[in-house]
């Protein structure tokens, strides 16, 4: 009887000891950050690639207010509702008083520069492949954008999922920062899979996933259901995106679908966004869509 | 990899759960005419476009006529009054066939805002179309804009 127990507390020790090191955070190498500044004005750039302000700026925000991240918009999902924190330049309630690489940190690996893991309605899952230099340039631009002192609201997540340092095991189970796409031939195609796969995280919506959140990646892009409500967010996949290439740009630039139907819902955001890319980066991320597995 | 075995048998498991079906849903004759009426006036809206739209991008070669045509179109469509258009329980949650999210029925202020936004944009482009394609394209980008105005926040996805 003695034996046992001290075999299942030693057990229960090494179970822990497991447990502590697979959901540990993980920290970037800061040489790869040690460049020149950030340059704010190719930053701005990025920054509509990224996408930031369609989530961390208030959800009836038009023009200039666009670019006060005061955060607060809400995303229901399966898991309980993620309430966007404030992003703004604010040393407070916001991110001012951050160092480039608590910013780097938090982006491309989803970790606070409390150590805390942050949850994957975060793109990082998507971040974790972007070049450290454009990194570095989208922090020298955020710190430019205006401060709020609007506290950041709490998530609406509840037991179990609400337990941080489990988010390290499902970076264990689910993060990759593999490209989907490995063969791409030529710089339009190349550009195209940075825009989609490390910026632009359109997989976050169109891509499926399993029970615990995970993306499916063998259905990259090929629709889900709206993590919201009713509904399905489309498939872009080639199976089911018939548009061509020049359809898709227009799309990206202007709203309209070849039918003169328009962007809904969080499409909306993003097409203000791609809408501020330069012409080639649309066009590119339209060769990517076509270039991707067609999945029924 | 155990772990991820094992999360992957627990999705399929959701997965099957998940896809018992719903029961289907039959819609009042008086709420599918509505939807139909104002899936139509959408309809004409987006062929109005299809002559500006098209002149925009260069897929159709310019006509001064038939642009303004297609603007003054759009613009009389905007002026509708749809009230009757609207009836209560006509959202996406309560029948099939309509991505009107009930936020329409509670958010007045709102849909009259946008409704006017569309009003606005498509008058503009009316005075615009017949002045040349350049007149035409500085316009195309407010009466997109305004569309997606009330798709952001009043449309389910398909």
């Amino acid at each position: 009887m003695r034996r046992l127990l001290r075999w299942l507390v030693f057990l229960g020790i090494i179970g822990l000891a497991v447990f502590w090191f697979v959901t540990r955070p993980d920290y970037l190498d800061p040489d790869q950050f040690a460049g020149p500044t950030g340059d704010a004005a190719r930053g701005e750039v990025i920054f509509a690639a990224t996408g930031c302000a369609s989530c961390h700026a208030d959800d009836a925000a038009t023009g200039a207010e666009k670019l006060v991240l005061s955060g607060g918009q809400k995303f229901p999902s399966p898991f309980g509702t993620f309430v966007a924190p404030n992003v703004s330049s604010d040393a407070n309630q916001g991110i001012g008083g951050w160092s480039q690489m608590d910013f780097a940190n938090a982006v491309m690996r989803g970790v606070s520069p409390g150590g805390q893991h942050y949850f994957p309605a975060f793109p990082w899952t998507t971040y974790n492949k972007m070049a450290p230099a454009d990194v570095v340039d989208l922090w020298a631009y955020m710190q430019t954008l205006p401060a709020s002192d609007v506290a950041s609201l709490p998530h609406e997540v509840s037991f179990p999922f609400n337990i941080r340092r489990s988010l390290g095991g499902w970076k264990f189970l689910f993060e990759n920062r593999d490209w989907v796409l490995t063969d791409v031939p030529n710089d339009q195609l190349e550009r195209g899979r940075y825009l989609v796969e490390a910026t632009g995280h359109c997989g976050e919506c169109h891509t499926p996933r399993n029970a615990l959140g995970g993306p499916d990646r063998s259905r990259w892009l090929a629709g889900a259901p709206n993590p919201a409500g009713k509904g399905t967010i489309p498939n872009i996949t080639p199976a089911k995106l018939t548009w061509s290439e020049g359809d898709i740009v227009e799309y990206l630039t202007s709203g309209f679908t070849p039918e003169f139907d328009t962007a809904g819902g969080h499409m909306v955001p993003v097409i203000e966004n791609t809408a501020k890319l330069p012409a080639e980066d649309r066009a590119a991320i339209a060769a990517y869509l076509k270039a991707v597995p067609a999945v029924e | 990899m155990k772990f991820k075995g094992f999360a992957a048998a627990l999705t399929a498991a959701t997965v099957m759960l998940g896809g018992i079906a719903t029961a289907e849903s039959h819609v009042d004759p008086a709420i599918a005419g509505a939807i139909k009426a104002r899936q139509a006036t959408m309809q004409l809206y987006a062929f109005s476009l299809g002559t500006l739209g098209g002149m925009a991008k260069g897929a159709i070669d310019y006509d001064a006529d038939a642009a303004s045509a297609a603007a003054n179109n759009l613009a009389a469509l905007t002026k509708l009054n749809q009230m009757a258009m609207w009836p209560q329980g006509s959202d996406s949650e309560s029948v099939d066939g309509s991505r009107a999210l009930p936020a329409i029925w509670t958010d007045f202020a709102g849909v009259s805002e946008k409704a006017k936004a569309a009003a606005d944009a498509a008058d503009a482009m009316a005075m615009a179309a017949g002045n040349g394609l350049d007149a035409l394209r500085g316009a195309i980008g407010g009466v997109g804009a305004s569309c997606g105005g009330c798709h952001k926040a009043y449309r389910a996805p398909e």
